[in-house]
């Protein structure tokens, strides 16, 4: 059933429009006086000392990538979790099939855990 | 050809029937949400106040009442400063980024039965998709783009480690968020929301007479602590407002923003609060369902109008809920927020699922 994105789209546009509509009015409407302080950056009153863009910790790095891996297994368990009433019947298969793969993810998980990757001190 | 002519004016008009009521509920839910926006900014600012023993914003209309106007207005005639170091293109698009997956993620909510008008069923929801849930999550996701485009894009060490906290935060209670509801999709066994609070509205009798709704609260007691923890932080609220910490990093990712940029990262946050909120009622509380109603004995439209009211009411307590822990807990550390999450969240979250998924086998096997 296509149709029943179909409101998506429409809000898709109206939202898209509300965005750039409130962009373009505060140009257009606000004053515009500015100075060269105003148009620096913001340091609380301190001259700059250099660009922002220093490197960062790689803590953040581990983060983005553990969120990939373990957001996609976390994907698994949403087919998994809706259909699995219907196959009650056939007994425990579903459930050690999943026990299964959550075993790998749990194994991977302890692994990180252990290695110390979920410090932040 | 006459007759194709009817045959094809008669489709255009079925056509027309069947968009009307899309359009109208659109229309109405955007005005809604938007006005709660607003207004759910002059509430954080009065319950705040009285809860510091202070008064608030009373200046404007009676009691404050039209402080979000005249804010709006203000935002509108400020100047749109766009500073010199800025990348132009990630600054200007970043607030848009943030406001518009915040606005298309409330469209799944059913926000009330379906009521009949002139032989025609119309359902009160604006899009009645069956990746409900999936769809949310996917949307929210993307709000982490504009934040993080915020931060990088403003050339600017403390909004640079505002976006940068802000997405490692996020996308760690995104993975939690996730997690804490595929046991309620267990039970539910649909990720259709509309399915989710039809499946609520059912009873257990309880000592032969005691009828209790469904409500997932009842059947996932600690998916719903999980999924609230991991809403706060999703909506980078207070104890884990990290991300913009005054006193550390000024305003964080938007600190180079102004005028109506600035006040769109605010609309996409409250609208965003909105959404979870409205989310949590739908999975954990019954969404528009008013328990022990049926035996009322009112007409269908009026139930359904009922419950509409029921659902917007559900809904602004936990909007209250989230300004009450705002004004009332102070704020993690930082290892601590990723600690919880990685740590005590997610573990805890597989558990419910296995734990979920063992009762449901034990209780609902055919023998």
């Amino acid at each position: 059933m296509l149709s029943s994105y179909l409101p998506i789209l429409f809000q898709l546009v109206l939202a898209g429009g509300f965005a750039c509509a409130l962009l373009v009015l505060t140009h257009v409407l606000g004053p515009r006086r500015s100075t060269a302080v105003k148009l620096s950056p913001f340091e609380c009153g301190v001259d700059i000392l250099d660009e922002a863009h220093h490197r960062f910790s790689v803590k953040f790095y581990l983060v983005a990538m553990l969120f990939i891996l373990f957001d996609i297994e976390a994907i698994f368990f949403y087919p998994w979790a809706v259909i699995y009433r219907d196959f009650l019947s056939e007994g425990l298969f579903l459930l050690i099939e999943m026990g299964a793969f959550c075993g790998v993810l749990v194994a991977g998980f302890i692994y990180i855990w252990r290695k110390g990757v979920l410090e932040w001190a | 050809m006459e007759g194709g002519v009817g045959i094809e004016s008669h489709l255009f008009m079925d056509l027309i029937l069947d968009l009307l009521p899309i359009l109208v509920k659109m229309l109405v839910g955007f005005f809604v949400v938007l006005t709660t926006t607003a207004y759910l900014t002059l509430a954080e600012r009065k319950f705040s106040a009285y809860m510091q023993d202070r008064i608030g914003p009373n200046r404007v209309g009676p009691f404050g009442l039209l402080q979000p106007l005249a804010d709006g207005v203000k935002f509108i005639f400020k100047e749109d400063v766009v500073p010199n170091h800025v990348h132009k293109v990630f600054y200007i698009a970043a607030p848009a980024l943030m406001l518009v997956p915040a606005l298309l993620g409330y469209v799944v909510i059913p926000f009330g039965d379906s009521i009949e008008l002139f032989g025609r069923t119309i359902t009160l929801q604006i899009a009645d998709v069956d990746i409900g849930i999936l769809y949310i999550l996917a949307i929210g996701g993307l709000s982490v783009y504009g934040l993080f485009m915020a931060g990088w894009a403003s050339n600017n060490k403390y909004s640079l480690l505002g976006g940068l906290r802000a997405s490692a935060q996020m996308v760690s209670y995104e993975l939690t968020l996730g997690l804490s509801v595929v046991g309620a999709l267990l039970v539910y066994g649909t990720a259709n929301l509309r399915q989710i609070v039809l499946h609520q509205t059912e009873y257990w009798t309880l000592f032969g007479s005691i009828q209790v709704p469904h409500w997932g609260i009842f059947l996932q007691p600690l998916g719903f602590v999980l999924f609230l923890i991991s809403a706060f932080a999703e909506s980078n609220r207070l104890p884990f407002d990290l991300p913009e910490a005054e006193n550390e990093l000024v305003g964080g990712y938007h600190t180079e923003y102004g005028s109506m940029k600035f006040a769109m990262f605010f609309m996409g946050e409250y609208t965003g609060m909105i959404t979870i909120s409205a989310l949590t009622v739908t999975f954990f509380f019954g969404g528009w369902h008013i328990p022990w109603i049926e035996h009322a004995g009112l007409t269908h439209n009026v139930v359904a109008a009922l419950g509409v009211l029921a659902f917007l009411a559900k809904t602004a307590c936990f909007l209250f809920l989230f300004i009450w822990v705002r004004w009332t807990l102070p704020r993690f550390r930082y290892d601590q927020l990723m600690s919880l999450s990685w740590k005590g969240v997610f573990p805890a979250a597989l558990l419910n699922v296995f734990g979920t998924a063992l009762c449901l086998y034990v209780l609902r096997r055919p023998m």
